[in-house]
């Protein structure tokens, strides 16, 4: 594709970047997450303002309790109570604002960090959308359901606690680290000493952190795959009675995944300790550091007491900063995989400046088109191809022959390498989309059905269709009966991957979806493979009326469909063989007449 | 899925020993060391206390560096038995996981598909991954953090109480709104905890869907369209989140406020009784101190009570999974076939789905079917009359629901399911390959095959194309490999099913996806293998039928007619209808001008 390796998805499963190629990836996450939080500006103000406001309350704390013994008790000596009243009303005004305002964030960065998921949901499904067949195909689709589940798990993760916690934690250090020198410089110097080994600890533990958590991601990836082929394959699983030797390989997946797992932790249980340690040790020599000077009376009893809570208090949100740590690793290696995802330029892109076409007479022109697999061996070798408005085109020629191919260029799944394909003389790459998918249908063999009911996933060939046109639909192409008759009719769920729905069935109705659609070229990509006689024979006489206004083009390994049509192109190595109409192909020697031969022997 | 009422934090939650019963010890370990650890924390103040009131005030220096000692060691020793804990607990923490996980993909792979059919795999997979990753967190950390908390909470409030009981009696009446707001926030955020879960689920079947069904969402341009209805369904997690937020935020206030109001409170009155001499400096300063020390106990009770209702949640869908009873099991007393021969037998066979309503007859009515040894039957029908759901019962994938399957006079039933499904191979016409080498792929009922047998099996299917492939056989396909036409997948399945040697073969429509040329190679291999092997093939074409010795019609779950194809073509009108060719529908009565041979 392009020559840095790391553009895009490419190098995705590598862990040996090299300087350069990590600051291109770093920059490109940092640069997607600029583009999520930009909308979101005046939010994250306030939210700044709220947290500033609140840690600064909580901190007031211990400075206060200092003034209430150290000021309030002399002077209530003195019987003026006004010194210990103000430090008790401030200690509580300050507990109110604080507890009020952390409330507040609490819900605010929630709905932060909500409307940031919401937003990169959207974009990683848009840009799944918008990407090309050929992505899809050499990506393969549990990689692309992991970037959007358990990817974007991770940021969650990271936007609902991580955020929080380092924010908080970080301010929370700040204004204690300010307070102390407040109250007392020398202890404050003592806390900086301090942060030499805190330093020195976080660095190390950065350092073997980073390549463990990359590791963690590819372990439950590789747990998630096997996982989701398991479930989707389950009934060969059966049959074949692979679930022992299948127990065998998940077991250690799992087992691989428990280990780095398990290296995550030991590392956070040298970590966190450590962490404890470096603080008790500061707190103790605090306490050494003004003990000693309250012992020679320089420093107050209270601030004695504020000086020892603060620092005590200064590497509580250290844990909490080590687990931002945490999510932040596994979040930054999502973030990258996603970012490279949404990278990916589209091979079939859309155009910049969109032609309309209201109405289509259905006009295909193929001119110089040649047709190859980026920088790979040539699928079509160039060719020329005129298929006027209202022709039904068949197909012929066996498998691997390019028909796919060419149907593929026409629906524009695939762009042409060099020339170009048109509808209408309009070239297909400059058309408006809506209106390329509007004109131009494409029905294969392979039916999907969506979660939904049976109206549901006919109503895709026409969102806003009526109960009556989805009926009219599915009685065109004779899928009313067997509708009918399911539990529900047409409200009948069709659940997982059309399960309760034969495979002639699903054909059916998928069939109807395309009637229902009304394009102005169909295009059949063995369609009726799996439909039995009766069905394809009802499909057959839609047909016959369905494409008497429409241009069509029909890919079928069965005579039968070819019957219908005006003209029958044989196809071979990917070059158009012979061109004709049946009658004139039946009648002469070629390649045609011999395959309609061998047909007539199959029917016996 | 139906919802019983919904059982209680402390049962679903104890449903979990089982799995954790043998990091029990430990965790159990890491709970004294976790207790030590916050008593030592705990006895820092009063060292505080006793350094102020005593050498502070004293005159004897060295008894100020001997309590800054002592508040060393303790510190180190807080330190030494916090990494004692983690140690103990988080690796046996992660065994427990992957024990979890593997026993729930257990119990998913031995679960019928008719379970699979009900559970769309996004919700399976976040069962899996998301709620055991969650529910270890819980164990190893939620759990012992919580019940250190609550034991230091208890030993903390003795101690402020006997430190001076009425400012004590502060802060115990200060925490009694907190359990009441805790008790309301258990079930609201329970309710939200739950929701989001399963909306996370359909989240995740969504997108699955999205990917799966690229090509027709492409074919007809409805990517915004699918893009709306996820945009809805992830809106709608957004609330639910957003719920669950406003939720911690109200106990966060209450958490957050109660202390601090104590906090002032207690200055005031404290203050104001070591004026009137019933306390001491130094009490006071142990006081507020331990009062810092139990604040982060009180403040994260929140994130622990959330955490641990997540883990409640999550372990109620985990036994949802777990509970499920498996119908289709091996016998309990398995009879085995010492010389299976291949004669496959349908009495009386029923079946219907359990959810079906009672107004719909049995998708399978009754089916009386005698397949002898080497026989080849051809089952052929309309689309929707039963063909697939009949293919499903003899190696049980489907259990029938009345009647019997048997296999050389032993009922499927009573035989265990590894010896049946070893007897009988399938086909199947949406052809599922593994992320796994060709090779494997193909031998994947039959492992310790030789060369030579997965050769002749590629040969039958007429997968010579596996040759060529990158790496030849062993080149990886599948999900994580090659991609593969529908055809060549096809070809593949069916090289699978040859070579698994099987007594008996059951096909469903094999050759769908074959051109005719390749269709005619594949049967003329194929009859070679069905001369001596049993077989059940679902077949639309007459080209397919005539691999069969006879054929079954099945209509509206029943089977109405058995013959030759040449009798049925004769006699029966409706087997006219369904098998007869369209290329001679320009004879509108196909009965008589059909080439009969």
């Amino acid at each position: 594709m392009s020559q840095t390796s790391v553009t895009g998805t490419s190098g995705e499963e590598r862990d040996d970047f090299s300087r350069a190629e990590s600051r291109q990836i770093r920059s490109r996450s940092l640069r997607l997450l600029g583009s999520l939080l930009e909308p979101l500006r005046a939010r994250l103000v306030v939210g700044i303002v709220v947290i500033i406001v609140s840690t600064a309350a909580q901190v007031a704390g211990p400075a206060l309790i200092a003034f209430g013994i150290d000021r309030g008790l002399p002077s209530l000596m003195k019987n003026d109570w006004m010194p210990l009243a103000l430090a008790g009303a401030a200690y509580l005004a300050t507990g109110v604002i604080g507890a009020a305002l952390v409330a507040w964030f609490t819900v605010l960065s929630a709905r932060i960090s909500q409307a940031v998921l919401l937003d990169l949901r959207r974009r990683v499904f848009l840009q799944t959308q918008r990407l090309s067949l050929e992505f899809h195909e050499s990506y393969t689709s549990g990689r692309i359901i992991s970037r959007q589940t358990s990817d974007l798990d991770s940021i969650r993760e990271l936007l609902d606690s991580g955020i929080n916690n380092l924010v908080q934690g970080a301010l929370y250090m700040v204004f204690v680290g300010l307070a102390l020198l407040l109250v007392d410089p020398l202890s404050a110097a003592v806390l900086l000493v301090s942060l030499v080994p805190l330093a020195i600890l976080t660095r190390w533990f950065q350092l073997r952190s980073q390549r463990v958590f990359r590791q963690t991601r590819t372990a439950s990836a590789n747990v998630i795959v096997k996982f989701v082929e398991t479930m989707t394959g389950i009934r060969a699983v059966k049959a074949f009675r692979t679930e022992t030797r299948n127990e065998g390989d998940f077991g250690e997946l799992v087992e691989d995944y428990r280990q780095v797992n398990a290296r995550v932790i030991r590392l956070f249980g040298i970590y966190n300790p450590g962490l404890v340690l470096i603080g008790n040790v500061t707190v103790a020599v605090v306490l050494l550091v003004g003990g000693l000077r309250v012992f020679e009376g320089q420093l107050a009893v209270g601030a004695l007491l504020a000086v020892v809570l603060y620092t005590r208090r200064f590497f509580d949100p250290m844990e909490d900063m080590a687990m931002f740590y945490n999510s932040y690793q596994s979040a930054a290696a999502a973030l990258e995989k996603i970012s490279g995802v949404l990278e990916e330029q589209p091979s079939v892109p859309d155009p910049a400046a969109p032609i309309d076409l209201w109405t289509s007479k259905g006009h295909v022109r193929f001119s110089d088109v040649e047709f190859a697999y980026a920088g790979d061996r040539v699928i079509l070798p160039t060719f020329d191809l005129d298929i006027p408005a209202g022709q039904t085109v068949a197909l012929v020629g066996s498998t691997g022959a390019g028909k796919s191919t060419l149907a593929k260029l026409v629906s524009r799944f695939y762009d042409p390498s060099t020339g170009e394909v048109s509808l209408d003389g309009i070239d297909l790459r400059s058309l408006h989309p809506k209106d390329l998918r509007r004109a131009i249908v494409m029905v294969t063999q392979e039916a999907y059905l969506f979660s939904g009911t049976v109206a549901d996933n006919i109503a895709i060939g026409k969102p806003d269709a009526s109960f009556d046109e989805i009926t009219a639909a599915a009685r065109a192409v004779g899928a009313h009966e067997f509708i009918e008759g399911l539990p529900n009719g047409y409200e009948t769920d069709v659940n997982k991957r059309g399960g309760r729905v034969s495979a002639g069935q699903r054909q059916l109705i998928s069939f109807a979806r395309a009637f229902l659609a009304d394009p102005a070229v169909l295009i059949l990509d063995e369609a009726t493979a799996s439909l039995d006689i009766p069905s394809e024979r009802l499909v057959q006489n839609a047909l016959q009326t369905l494409l008497a206004d429409r241009t069509a083009i029909i890919i079928a390994h069965r005579l039968s469909t070819v019957a219908i049509a005006d003209r029958v192109l044989v196809m071979e190595h990917g070059r158009i063989v012979e061109d004709g109409t049946p009658a004139d192909l039946i009648a002469g020697t070629g390649r045609f007449a011999a395959l309609h031969a061998s047909w007539r022997e199959s029917l016996a | 899925m139906s919802t019983p009422p919904p059982p209680s934090t402390l049962a679903s939650l104890g449903r979990l020993y089982r799995y954790a019963k043998p990091a029990m010890p430990r965790i159990y370990v890491a709970i004294v060391a976790s207790l030590l650890a916050s008593l030592v924390a705990l006895a820092i103040p009063q060292v505080l206390q006793w350094l102020i009131d005593g050498p502070l005030t004293g005159t004897d220096v060295s008894l100020v560096w001997f309590s800054v000692g002592l508040v060393l060691a303790l510190g180190v020793a807080e330190a030494g038995l916090i990494a004692l804990r983690r140690w103990l607990v988080l690796t046996p923490g992660t065994h427990v996981e992957a024990h979890m996980r593997n026993s729930l993909y257990r119990q998913l792979q031995r679960l019928p598909v008719a379970f699979h059919d009900r559970w769309p795999s996004g919700q399976l997979l976040s069962r899996a991954i998301g709620d055991l990753n969650l529910i270890r967190r819980w164990m190893a950390f939620g759990f012992v953090i919580l019940i250190v908390n609550s034991l230091t909470l208890v030993i903390g409030f003795v101690i402020l109480v006997s430190l001076n009981w009425i400012l004590g009696m502060i802060f115990v009446v200060a925490s009694v709104p907190v359990l009441i707001y805790g008790y309301a926030f258990e079930k609201r955020y329970s309710r939200a905890a739950r929701r989001g879960q399963d909306q996370q689920g359909d989240l995740a079947t969504a997108v699955e869907e999205s990917v799966h069904g690229i090509r027709v969402l492409k074919a007809f341009g409805r990517g915004s369209h699918a893009l709306k209805r996820f945009e809805t369904q992830a809106e709608e997690l957004q609330g639910t989140e957003l719920e669950k937020a406003r939720a911690v935020a109200g106990i966060w206030l209450w958490l957050l406020l109660v202390p601090d109001v104590a906090f002032a409170v207690a200055l005031v009155v404290g203050v104001w009784l070591a004026q009137s001499g019933s306390s001491s400096v130094g009490e006071l300063v142990a006081f507020f101190a331990t009062g810092t020390v139990l604040l982060f106990p009180i403040q994260s009770m929140g994130y622990f009570l959330a955490m641990t209702i997540d883990a409640k949640t999550a372990t109620n869908r985990f036994f949802e999974v777990m509970d499920e009873v498996n119908t289709i099991v091996d016998p309990i007393s398995p009879k085995t076939i010492e010389k299976p021969q291949g004669r496959l037998v349908f009495s009386d066979a029923h079946f219907r789905y359990q959810d079906s309503p009672s107004r719909f007859p049995d998708l399978l009515d009754g089916i009386d079917l005698v397949i002898e040894p080497g026989e080849t039957m051809a089952l052929v029908g309309l689309t929707g009359s039963g063909k697939t759901t009949l293919t499903a019962l003899p190696t049980r994938l489907y259990d029938v629901t009345g009647g019997s399957v048997s296999l050389d006079g032993v009922d499927v039933r009573d035989l265990a399911l590894d010896e049946l499904r070893a007897h009988i191979a399938m086909a199947f016409e949406d052809a599922t390959l593994f992320s796994a080498t060709v090779r494997e792929n193909v031998l994947l009922g039959r492992p310790d095959a030789t060369e030579a047998d997965l050769e002749e099996a590629l040969d039958i299917a007429q997968a010579q194309f596996a040759f060529d492939l990158p790496n030849g056989l062993d080149t990886r396909v599948g999900e994580e490999g090659l991609s593969l036409s529908g055809g060549q997948r096809q070809r593949l399945a069916l090289a699978r099913a040859v070579a698994a040697r099987p007594s008996v073969l059951v096909l469903d429509d094999p050759l769908s996806a074959l051109d005719v040329t390749t269709e005619q190679l594949v049967e003329a291999a194929l009859r070679r293998v069905l001369a001596s092997t049993t077989a059940l093939i679902v077949a639309h074409r007459p080209s397919t039928v005539s691999l069969a010795d006879r054929v079954a019609l099945m209509q509206d779950g029943r089977i109405t007619a058995v013959g030759t194809h040449s009798e049925l073509i004769a006699s029966n009108a409706h087997y006219r209808f369904v098998i007869s060719s369209l290329d001679n529908q320009t004879q509108a009565q196909p009965a008589h001008t059909e080439n009969v041979s």
